[in-house]
C-alpha cells in the first residue's frame, strides 16, 4: 500500500503535502514550551513550511544553495529542512555542541547561503566565524532570548521569516501557484541533505544523500517495522546525526507519525515519560544509564520491593525473552511472568517511559548481552541494526523474534553486503550516498573497483545469515596461520563479564591469541568477600589463584563462543595473565575516553607479552606508575601466566 | 554600556535614601547614609564585612526602621517603609542565605511569588474552580515564562531542598521575579557559586535589567562581577558612605582602596 502511494513522492516536501491531505488533523510535531505541550497537525505544518519556504526565497535562498541548520531538536529547525527542500535548496545540519571552528569549516565548505540556528549561543558561534563564510547572508534564529542588543540587520527570527512569507501569500495569491511549481520541480535525483561525518582523521566529509534514495530507504524500513501515523517518537538525538535524520525526519514524513521535541536537553527523561513513545532509539550507553539508575533506586527501596524485584527479574531473565520470541514456555512460568508484568515489569517500564514502546533499536557500538537481554526480558522489543551515514543508514537489521545480542541481524531489502578477502564489510545499497561534497578523491577511496562501498568495519556472516561486526577493519590482524584476529571483538566479549574491567588481546603475527586482563575491583572484591578470599591490596587480589581461576572460567566461556563461529574459531585465547595494576589513563595506558592503547601497552609490558608467548609460568616485572598527585613510583610483581591449551593451572595452585 | 550609564545617570530617581542612621543599642550600623537609585540602573552596594550593606537593604525594604533619615520611593516620601508596603509596591528581594520553602517544589516556590497578586478570596482559591482557576492559570503563565527565562525547566517538580546551592539561588531569583518587581534587591546573589554558575547569574541579572527594565540594587563581594554589572557603585565602610560613583572611578578611589586593603599607620 505504501509502495504505490509514495512512488511519485520523491521529495520530502511532496510527502509533507501528501501527509497534509491524508492525515490532515493528526499531530505531526509536538514541542513542550513553558510547561505545556503544543502540537501542530500535518496540515498546519504544511502551511507553516509553505510560508517559511516563501520567506526563505525572499531572503535569497535559491535552488541548490546550502542552508545550514544548527541547534537542538525543535520543530522549527525540523521545518527548516522541509522549507529549504521545498525550494530545492540543500539543508546542512550541524551538531549543536560543535565548536566555532568546526562550524566555520562546514559553513565555508558547504558555502552556506543562509543559516537557521537555535539561540544566542549558536548565533555567537556563527557570527564569530562569519568572516570565513563569504557566502553567508542572513542568520535566522529560533529563540530570541539574549539577542535584543545584537545587530539586527543580519539577524532575523524564524517566526518573522514565516510571517513575512504568510503576508506575501496573502497579498499576492499568484505566489501559491509559484510555490506549487517550486514543489513540483523537486526530483528524486536532488541532493536532499548533506550530513557531515566527523571522521577520526582529517576534516569532516559532507555526505550527499539523494532525495529519492532516502525516501526509498525510509519506505522499506517503515514497512519492515510496520510504522504508521499512530506511532510516537521523542526527538532527542543530534539533528546532524544521520540516525536522527533517518529515524525522526525521513521515517516520520513517510509514515506520518508524530515527532515530539523535548523542552530542553535536560528534560528528555521526564518528557519521555510524558510522551510514552511507541518507537524508540537509544545508543547502548543510554540503556546502560537507565539500568544503573534503576538498580540504584531499587537498592534504596524497601525490603519487600527489593525482594519482589529480585524474584521477578529472575523470572524475566529465565523466560522473558522466550515469551517475547513466542517460543513454547510452560504454563507455570508463563503465569509467574504475567504476575511479574503486573507487579514489576510494567511499572518499571512506565517509570522509564517505555510503557508503550512497540519497536526499539540500539546501535552505534556493541551492547553487552546482559544489558540487551534485560530490556528484552521485560517484554520490550529491543533490536539492533547496523549501518552508516554513507549508506543512508541501514544495512542490516534484526527482525522481530529473531534477535541475538551478538549479531546485528540479516541484510535488509535493497542492500547487498559482501565481505572482502580482508574481512571488511562492503555494500551496495539503493539508498547509498551520491558522493562526498567537493571531494571526488575521497569518494573514490571509499569505493571498491567494482562499485561497492567500504564500511571500514570488519565482520562475518554466521550460518543463519546474520552479520557479526567485530572491529574496525584496520585494527584486525592475522594469526601466523592466516586466521582472522579481531582484538576488540575478543576484548568486548571478555569485558561483558562484570569481573573483568579491561582486556588487551594480542595475536597479530603470532601463533595463537593471548591476553592481559584487569580485574574489576568492585565486582571481584564483592566476590572475594562472599567466598572467603582475603587480600591486602589490589595487587594481591589480582594475583590470587582463586581469582585467576575465576577469570579463567570467563576466558573459557569466551573461547566456547569463539569456537562456535568458523570465522573466529582459530582466535581462541591460549594463554592469559591478570595484570598486577589497573590500566590507567594517567600512565598513558588508556585514552582519556577509557579506550586501551594497545600498541603502547604492548611496548610497556613487552616482558609480559614475551612471557605469554614463552614457556615460563611466571614473569617478574617492575612498572613505573604515576600517582594522582604527580609523584612517580614503582610497582614490582611476579605475574602468573595461565595456560588454557594445556588446561594447566598456575604452578602454585597445582602444587597446593 | 557607557551609553546606558549616561542615560541612567540622567534618569528619574526611583528610590532615594536620605541621611539614614540605624543603631542597634550602642552599635551604629548605618551613619547618615544618602544615595539614590535611578530607574533602570543596576546599582551595586559594596563594602568590607560589617560595613552595613545588608542593613541598608533591610532598611530599603522596610525590615529595619532607621532612627533618622527618610526614604523616597517613586517620589513619595516615606519616613517608615514596611515589608508589606515594599512588596505591594514592587520591591522584591533575595537573601544572603537562601530563604525558600525547602519542602516545596521549584514551581510552588515561584507560585508563592505571585501570592500578592492573587485577588480571589480564600474560598475561591480552595475551590480551585471558576475565576480562581482562571487566575491561577494566568499566574502560572507568568511563572512558566520565568522558568523558561532562568532555564530551570528540568527542576520544575523537584523540591528545592534537594537542589544544589547554585540552583537554589536561581530559584530564589525566580521567586523575586515572579513578583514582577520594579526594584529588585539582591543580597549576594553569587556567593557559593562556581564560575559557570556565576556567569549564568550575571547573564540573568543583565537580562532582567535589559529585557524587563527592572531596576536592580545588589550587594556583591566579587569585584569582577560588580565592575562588569553595575552602572554605579556606592561604597560603605563602618556604616558610612565613603564613595559613590561609576565603577571605574570607584576602583581608583584612594579611600575605597584603603577601606578594603587597610593602610599602614
Amino acid at each position: 500500500m505504501l509502495e504505490g502511494d509514495v512512488a511519485d513522492r520523491d521529495t520530502f516536501p511532496k510527502l509533507l503535502a501528501r501527509n497534509a491531505r491524508r492525515f490532515g488533523a493528526r499531530p505531526a510535531f509536538r514541542h513542550k514550551d513553558r510547561g505545556i505541550w503544543h502540537s501542530w497537525s500535518w496540515a498546519e505544518v504544511e502551511r507553516e513550511v509553505r510560508a517559511y519556504a516563501l520567506g526563505l526565497s525572499r531572503l535569497g535562498l535559491r535552488r541548490g544553495d546550502a542552508f545550514a541548520i544548527l541547534g537542538n531538536n525543535r520543530p522549527k529547525l525540523y521545518w527548516s529542512f522541509a522549507a529549504a527542500q521545498w525550494l530545492g535548496a540543500v539543508p546542512v545540519p550541524l551538531y549543536a555542541d560543535a565548536i566555532a571552528d568546526e562550524v566555520g569549516y562546514v559553513l565555508a565548505h558547504a558555502e552556506a547561503r543562509l543559516a537557521a540556528v537555535q539561540d544566542q549561543e549558536q548565533v555567537d558561534k556563527v557570527i564569530s566565524v562569519s568572516a570565513r563564510v563569504p557566502s553567508l547572508g542572513r542568520l535566522l534564529y529560533d529563540e530570541p532570548r539574549g539577542l535584543r542588543d545584537y545587530d539586527h540587520t543580519q539577524l532575523v527570527s524564524i517566526d518573522d521569516v514565516i510571517a513575512d512569507g504568510r503576508r506575501a501569500l496573502a497579498e499576492d495569491p499568484t505566489l501559491d501557484a509559484w510555490l506549487d511549481a517550486e514543489l513540483a520541480k523537486g526530483k528524486g535525483d536532488d541532493v536532499c541533505v548533506i550530513l557531515y561525518t566527523s571522521g577520526t582523521t582529517g576534516r569532516p566529509k559532507g555526505v550527499e544523500i539523494g532525495s529519492g534514495r532516502a525516501i526509498g530507504a525510509a519506505v522499506n524500513s517503515v514497512a519492515f517495522d510496520r510504522l504508521n501515523e499512530r506511532d510516537e517518537v521523542l526527538a532527542y538525538l543530534p539533528l546532524a546525526w544521520a540516525g536522527d535524520h533517518y529515524l525522526t525526519y525521513a521515517q516520520s514524513f513517510v509514515a506520518g507519525f508524530c515527532v515530539s521535541c523535548p523542552e530542553s536537553p535536560e528534560t528528555v527523561q521526564e518528557n519521555l515519560r510524558e510522551i510514552g513513545p511507541t518507537y524508540y532509539f537509544g545508543p547502548p550507553r543510554v540503556f546502560e544509564t537507565m539500568l544503573t539508575a534503576t538498580t540504584v533506586r531499587i537498592a534504596d527501596a524497601s525490603a519487600l520491593k527489593r525482594a519482589l524485584y529480585r524474584y521477578f527479574i529472575g523470572i524475566a531473565r529465565r523466560y522473558g525473552e522466550r515469551i517475547l520470541n513466542r517460543e513454547r514456555v510452560p504454563f507455570w512460568p508463563r503465569l509467574q511472568y504475567a504476575i511479574g508484568r503486573l507487579l514489576v515489569y510494567e511499572p518499571l517500564k512506565n517509570a522509564l517511559g517505555f510503557s508503550r514502546v512497540r519497536v526499539a533499536y540500539t546501535a552505534g557500538e556493541a551492547i553487552g548481552p546482559d544489558l540487551f537481554s534485560f530490556y528484552r526480558s521485560l517484554g520490550m522489543n529491543l533490536k539492533q541494526f547496523y549501518g552508516q551515514t554513507e549508506a543512508f543508514i541501514l544495512l542490516t537489521s534484526q527482525t522481530d523474534r529473531d534477535v541475538r545480542p551478538d549479531t546485528v541481524g540479516p541484510v535488509i531489502a535493497d542492500v547487498e553486503v559482501r565481505i572482502s578477502d580482508d574481512g571488511e564489510v562492503l555494500y551496495k545499497s539503493a539508498s547509498q550516498f551520491l558522493g562526498y561534497l567537493k571531494d571526488a578523491e575521497r569518494t573514490a577511496e571509499a569505493m571498491t573497483a567494482d562499485g561497492y562501498v567500504k564500511t571500514g568495519d570488519a565482520g562475518f556472516f554466521d550460518a543463519a545469515g546474520h552479520l557479526h561486526i567485530i572491529d574496525r577493519a584496520k585494527d584486525v590482524g592475522r594469526l601466523r596461520n592466516g586466521a582472522l584476529f579481531a582484538p576488540k571483538y575478543i576484548e568486548n566479549k571478555l569485558k561483558f563479564f562484570p569481573n573483568i574491567r579491561e582486556a588487551v588481546a594480542f595475536g597479530d603475527g603470532q601463533d595463537f591469541v593471548t591476553c592481559f586482563l584487569n580485574i574489576d575491583l568492585t565486582a571481584v572484591a564483592d566476590w572475594a568477600e562472599r567466598n572467603g578470599v582475603t587480600y591486602g591490596s589490589y595487587q594481591e587480589l589480582a594475583g590470587h589463584d582463586r581469582v585467576i581461576e575465576l577469570l579463567a572460567e570467563h576466558v573459557r566461556a569466551v573461547n566456547r563462543d569463539l569456537a562456535a563461529e568458523t570465522a573466529t574459531a582459530a582466535a581462541q585465547i591460549r594463554r592469559f595473565l591478570v595484570l598486577h595494576k589497573e590500566l590507567d589513563a594517567d600512565d598513558g595506558e588508556l585514552t582519556r575516553t577509557q579506550k586501551v592503547r594497545r600498541r603502547f601497552i604492548a611496548e610497556r609490558y613487552a616482558k609480559l607479552v614475551d612471557g605469554l608467548y614463552g614457556t615460563s609460568k611466571t614473569v617478574d616485572i617492575a612498572t613505573e606508575v604515576m600517582f594522582e598527585d604527580g609523584r612517580k613510583g614503582t610497582i614490582s610483581a611476579r605475574v602468573k601466566i595461565y595456560d588454557l591449551a594445556s588446561g594447566e593451572a598456575p604452578a602454585e595452585l597445582a602444587a597446593a | 554600556m557607557t551609553d546606558a550609564s549616561v542615560n541612567v545617570a540622567a534618569g528619574e530617581t526611583l528610590l532615594a535614601v536620605d541621611g539614614i542612621s540605624l543603631r542597634f543599642g550602642g552599635v551604629t550600623a548605618l551613619n547618615d547614609v544618602s544615595f539614590d537609585i535611578k530607574r533602570g540602573e543596576i546599582r551595586a552596594i559594596i563594602g568590607p564585612n560589617g560595613a552595613g550593606k545588608t542593613s541598608m537593604l533591610n532598611v530599603i525594604n522596610g525590615f529595619y526602621h532607621p532612627q533618622r533619615g527618610a526614604i523616597r520611593f517613586r517620589g513619595q516620601n516615606l519616613t517608615r517603609m514596611n515589608p508589606g508596603f515594599a512588596a505591594r509596591n514592587g520591591i522584591a528581594r533575595t537573601f544572603q542565605n537562601v530563604a525558600l520553602f525547602r519542602g516545596m517544589t521549584t514551581l510552588d516556590n515561584l507560585m508563592t511569588g505571585r501570592a500578592l497578586k492573587m485577588n480571589r478570596g480564600l474560598f475561591w482559591q480552595l475551590l480551585r474552580h471558576g475565576p480562581a482557576m482562571d487566575e491561577e492559570i494566568e499566574h502560572r503563565r507568568v511563572v512558566e515564562d520565568i522558568i523558561d527565562f532562568l532555564e530551570i525547566e528540568a527542576i520544575r517538580r523537584v523540591p528545592v531542598g534537594r537542589l544544589p546551592y547554585g540552583l537554589q539561588k536561581r530559584v530564589e531569583l525566580g521567586r523575586a521575579l515572579a513578583m514582577e518587581p520594579e526594584l529588585l534587591l539582591l543580597d549576594e546573589p553569587m556567593t557559593g557559586m562556581n564560575l559557570e554558575e556565576k556567569e549564568d547569574m550575571c547573564r540573568f541579572i543583565l537580562e532582567v535589567n535589559g529585557q524587563f527594565g527592572t531596576t536592580i540594587a545588589l550587594i556583591e563581594h566579587d569585584m569582577g562581577v560588580v565592575m562588569d554589572l553595575s552602572n554605579r557603585v556606592v561604597v560603605l565602610d563602618y556604616g558610612r558612605k565613603i564613595a559613590d560613583d561609576v565603577p571605574a572611578a570607584v576602583k581608583q578611589d584612594a579611600t575605597v582602596i584603603a577601606a578594603y586593603l587597610g593602610v599602614a599607620g
